[in-house]
């Protein structure tokens, strides 16, 4: 009795897991002035997915890679893996990654989160934020900032990660001299 | 015993299936499956709303937070027709118009071929069965597309 219990939860359990990569897989006014290459990077203060206070400004000092992203941004979803994949290996370096999500609400952007596992904090934004960047009018969108605070580039669109790597890791090694 | 085994086999087929229904509804529908009869380039169709002539109604069917940013002068927000409450808010908005109602679509969220919300809109309407819908063909995004060419923008709810 108990083995055919046994074998029919096995049976179930094989189902189910035999089904789960097929499931994942299935799974998926006027312009304002941007602010641009030189310019300090609009200070914010916003609250982590897990309620901790995040400011901008306290990243001074450091590499800043801020991205702007949703849940339902395909081209956003294929970056952040590479995120942080950076965030872990650069951060002793003085990367510091900081995610937006400009989703409407955010329970989507928690269940994503739990499935993404980031390394690094995420923030939700809001057209508020989105105006002080000059519109966040399409994603992905990122800024990379400077260890003064100036902004570096602004990246819109599918991005090339080699080579915003490869500039992260030039950055970085200029800091040490 | 063996109907206990079996009772529990079937429960678990019928769960996967639906989750794979559930998934398969989530499938992203890509934008170039809308006839190239019925889009609409952003020039021409901010010269149409500029000439004076009667206005389609305009439904944005994207984020609300990029509806607040900016979108097209007149237009409405419909919802991320992605997501069951947008397709369900969008087939509210439309419920009681005349199936021959001139109606354009725009999203502008991500890369044409990377929009998850035009074709779901795009089809969603078809099958209800209007026949004069048209969808605004934006290849980069919003900003780029539209806004930054100068063309009627507001922002707000």
């Amino acid at each position: 009795m108990k083995t055919s219990i046994s074998r029919t939860i096995l049976l179930a359990a094989a189902l189910l897991l035999a089904a789960a990569p097929e499931l994942r897989a299935q799974s998926t006014s006027k312009a304002v002035a941007k602010p641009a290459a030189g310019r300090i990077a609009p200070d914010f203060t916003r609250q982590t997915l897990d309620g901790k206070p995040i400011r901008l400004a306290s990243y001074k000092g450091k590499v800043v890679l801020l991205n702007f992203w949703a849940t339902w941004c395909g081209p956003c979803l294929t970056e952040i893996p590479r995120f942080n994949t950076w965030q872990t290996k650069y951060a002793p370096q003085g990367l510091q990654i900081l995610g937006v999500s400009m989703d409407d609400d955010s329970a989507p952007v928690q269940k994503a989160a739990r499935k993404l596992q980031f390394t690094y904090p995420v923030v939700m934004g809001d057209e508020k934020l989105g105006e002080q960047y000059g519109g966040v009018l399409g994603l992905p969108i990122s800024y990379l900032i400077g260890p003064d605070g100036k902004i570096i580039d602004r990246l819109q669109g599918e991005t090339n990660l080699d080579s915003l790597e490869k500039h992260i890791t030039t950055l970085l090694a200029s800091q040490k001299h | 015993m063996k109907f206990l085994r079996l009772s529990l086999v079937l429960i678990v087929v019928f769960v996967v299936a639906q989750l794979a229904v559930a998934q398969g509804n989530k499938q992203h529908v890509p934008a170039s499956s809308i006839p190239a009869a019925d889009l609409i380039q952003p020039a021409d169709f901010a010269a149409a709303l500029q000439s004076g002539t009667a206005k389609p109604l305009m439904l944005q069917v994207g984020s609300r937070v990029l509806f607040a940013q900016a979108h097209i002068t007149g237009s409405e927000f419909a919802g991320p027709a992605n997501q069951p409450a947008g397709i369900d808010a969008l087939k509210a908005r439309v419920a009681a118009l005349p199936k021959d109602s001139a109606i354009v679509l725009y999203c502008g969220c991500c890369p044409w071929e990377r929009c998850p919300n035009i074709a779901a809109a795009y089809n969603l309407l078809k099958a209800e069965g209007f026949t004069n819908v048209k969808a605004l063909y934006i290849a980069d995004n919003f900003g780029n597309d539209w806004v930054n060419k100068g063309f009627p923008t507001e922002k707000g709810h």
